[in-house]
């Protein structure tokens, strides 16, 4: 079934949250009073933060009159929207047909365990968030990953996980940069 | 002397194959080398295959280059453009020359993909320069009727492209004869079935088309509204799409009293979808442009009664709108001409799985599927034993080999359990295993039912359990009885499409594959060679070299043996994780 009961455990808040909800006020005035809003106004939300936070949804509820129960609903309904929040990289591995038949399954399991996380985690440091889709429609370079805009074809679990380094050695290369630069400021 | 045209496809999977940067580097040279060349984007040709695709348009003709890669392109642009030959060897259509690829574009009817690879998708000049937005200035300048439009679309025998194959013009008919000052058009462009991609192709590379096929419908029905419901898994789509709407409307075909039909007013915007499988059925697809949760509503009252905002509704998905415009200006008879007796014109189809030449093609209703894939598509990958193709994606079926004479129309798809469906065709070889094949789809539509109704919600779960231990090798005396007796429990238990065809892919499979469910069943055994837990790998021992290879590696310590010694594999020990068949370098491990 589509709608997938949440433990508590998983829906606490992990993190302190950082959300400046003010950024949410143009989206409100876009789509207050409109029929049909509530779905626009939560996609723009988590195009804001990568996720729904739940003080955006009171917020949302506060000033558009839509019930939170309502929102609950279609977010936990629509596999687009997230309560949690997401790696700097969302790594989608595509498990259409097209891919399946190609065998998208070792690839999800080699970056499964090259990443230690299951479908739907996110690595502890913040960086990848894994995901399985039903199909990205490049079915004839299967089988495929998207990661940020980019497309990756014609993979082996091997080829899969090559991807993932490689942006991990550029993330933790610009992370030392940043530090050394902080260092260098102060 | 008219320039030469040097015209990538960046559709959406060129772009993917790389085709974005052999632009920027086509970019590069032309301004590096001061070269006198148009560069140009357009969309996908369908051939999918040899992306990324270059194509190079001269006074001597046109020449289409397959899977160009950045060096390819300098050569290319060497030989071709400064040098005057073209590079025989890299070309994969030509009006000049015969390629070994000429085969995929013979017997192809284009008609919904008539500009889609030929125009720049996000300029309106080349979509009206091949006959754009001709269809609805006939309507304006000959003052048609709307009844005489319907009837149109009736006699061109056009039915629903989205898989349902209602006729469209009959829609039509409803959605006018129902009496509202409000009535709206909505475009279906919620492709979820996994294996297609026509729709893409078609928002991609000519939205116009779509968007002039809505303006005809809505003039038709007298709708003053239109949506566009499209995946946000497609951006490209999406943002082609709001180019061209804008274009439309600076140049008035969008807007108040379009090309000066007194009180024809109508626009249209672009909802996106939110990525739920049962939204692309039409009364979901409703709740969910309303704000709520897709799940479908019962019919009666139709769409074309009440639909959206309980206002007459008519809901065509973009195939059939992109074919509208072409009849409007060629003639119903025209359309008619093409496919078999019930069903007309031609059908575009998402050929992918273990085909060598893999792509979209159009092709006229009543080829046979064979010719499909052994004619246009070239045979299957490694010349495998072809097995079965799976039509219609988690709604459809399987059609084994053995009726690949079936010919391409609704009612003999119907015929054989499978469905039209949406157009995509996947080709599976004798290492896809059917009975996984079931599981794989029946995993999807469980995971997509919404829940409503509890046959669907409930039924889809337990025939996935039941499959999925068939696969693990727990498959017991019975299961396939349970099946099928669950699956027409499910199929008349549903109040809408997704529940109703949930089971078609189990019953297919059991249908034409039943003996492979019993090997799995009662020999423990995957004929495929797919399903891991019930293979057994064993060591041959001619030819083991005992380089130890796979001992080392092995996770449980299932292997033993000395040095330079054949190798053994406790079976109590393995865990069949298939480490040692892919790290063995002289193929002395069996499996079977």
């Amino acid at each position: 079934m589509r709608v997938t009961r949440i433990n508590k455990k998983d829906s606490a808040p992990k993190a302190e949250s950082k959300v400046d909800l003010k950024l949410i006020e143009p989206l409100i005035k876009k789509y207050k009073n409109k029929k049909g809003n509530l779905i626009p106004l939560l996609q723009g939300t988590q195009n804001l933060f990568g996720y729904i936070p739940p003080e955006a949804m009171l917020l949302l509820s506060r000033e558009t009159g839509l019930k939170i129960s309502d929102m609950y609903g279609v977010a936990t309904f629509y596999a687009q929207f997230r309560l949690n929040p997401v790696g700097k990289h969302i790594v989608k591995i595509c498990h259409g047909t097209a891919c399946h038949v190609q065998n998208a399954k070792a690839v999800t399991e080699d970056l499964q365990n090259f990443l230690e996380v299951k479908d739907g985690g996110t690595t502890p440091d913040n960086i990848f968030t894994l995901e399985t889709v039903a199909c990205l429609g490049c079915c004839s370079l299967a089988p495929v990953m998207m990661i940020g805009e980019e497309t990756y074809g014609k993979l082996n679990g091997k080829k899969a996980v090559e991807v993932i380094k490689e942006i991990k050695r550029k993330e933790t290369l610009n992370q030392k940069k940043s530090l050394t630069e902080n260092i260098s400021k102060n | 002397m008219a320039q030469t045209k040097v015209i990538v496809g960046l559709g959406s999977c060129g772009i993917a194959a790389g085709a974005g940067k052999v632009y920027e580097e086509l970019q590069r040279i032309k301004v590096a080398d001061n070269l006198d060349f148009e560069l140009k984007k357009t969309s996908c040709i369908g051939m999918c295959f040899k992306e990324p695709l270059v194509e190079i348009i001269d006074e001597t003709g046109s020449y289409l280059y397959g899977e160009v890669d950045s060096k390819k392109a300098d050569e290319i642009i060497e030989k071709h453009i400064v040098n005057f030959t073209p590079v025989k060897e890299y070309i994969v259509k030509s009006d000049t020359t015969e390629t070994k690829f000429d085969h995929y574009f013979e017997g192809q009817v284009k008609i919904a993909l008539r500009n889609c690879g030929y125009i720049d998708p996000e300029n309106i000049d080349e979509y009206e320069a091949r006959g754009g937005y001709q269809a609805i200035k006939k309507i304006a300048n000959e003052r048609i009727g709307v009844q005489e439009v319907i009837k149109s679309i009736l006699d061109s025998g056009l039915r629903g492209r989205g898989g349902g194959g209602f006729p469209t013009g009959l829609k039509w008919k409803f959605a006018n004869n129902n009496r509202s000052k409000e009535k709206y058009i909505i475009c279906n462009a919620d492709e979820g079935d996994p294996g297609a991609f026509m729709d893409r192709s078609v928002l991609e590379g000519d939205p116009h088309s779509v968007l002039e096929g809505m303006i005809i419908g809505a003039y038709a029905i007298g709708a003053s509204d239109g949506v566009i419901y499209c995946r946000a898994e497609y951006p490209l789509a999406i943002k082609r799409l709001n180019i061209a709407i804008a274009q439309a409307r600076d140049k008035g075909y969008l807007g108040k009293d379009i090309l000066g039909i007194e009180g024809f007013d109508f626009d249209l915007y672009i909802k996106e979808g939110a990525g739920a499988f049962v939204c692309g059925e039409e009364t979901a697809l409703i709740a969910s442009v309303e704000g709520e949760r897709g799940m479908p509503r019962k019919r009666p009252p139709f769409p074309a009664v009440s639909g959206l905002w309980r206002k007459p509704t008519n809901i065509n998905n973009v195939e059939t709108y992109a074919n509208i415009p072409w009849i409007i200006s060629n003639g119903a008879k025209e359309y008619a001409k093409y496919g078999t007796e019930k069903s007309k014109g031609t059908k575009v189809f998402a050929l992918t799985g273990k085909i060598k030449n893999g792509g979209l093609v159009e092709v006229p209703m009543g080829i046979t599927i064979k010719d499909i894939i052994y004619k246009l598509g070239g045979g299957i990958i490694d010349d495998k034993k072809f097995k079965a193709v799976q039509l219609g994606g988690p709604s459809g079926g399987c059609i084994p080999e053995y009726l690949s004479h079936t010919i391409v129309d609704y009612d003999s798809v119907n015929a054989t359990g499978a469905i039209m469906g949406s157009g995509g065709m996947v080709v599976m070889d004798e290492t896809t295993c059917m009975v996984d094949i079931a599981r794989f789809f029946l995993e999807f539509t469980c995971k997509e039912s919404c829940g409503k109704c509890t046959f669907c919600r409930v039924g889809t779960k337990r025939m996935l359990e039941i499959l999925t231990r068939i696969t693990e090798g727990d498959g017991r005396e019975g299961d396939i009885e349970k099946l099928e007796e669950l699956a027409y429990q499910i199929k008349d238990g549903s109040l809408c499409g997704l529940g109703q065809t949930a089971p078609n892919p189990v019953l297919t499979t059991i249908k034409y594959f039943r003996d492979e469910y019993e090997a799995h069943i009662r020999d423990k055994k995957c004929p495929a060679l797919n399903c891991k837990k019930l293979l057994t790998y064993e060591i041959i021992e001619d030819k083991c070299t005992g380089c130890m290879v796979c001992k080392r590696g092995c996770p449980t310590k299932a292997i033993s043996g000395e040095k330079k010694m054949p190798h053994f594999i406790d079976q109590e020990l393995c865990i069949k994780c298939g480490d040692c068949y892919s790290k063995c370098k002289f193929d002395s491990i069996k499996i079977f």
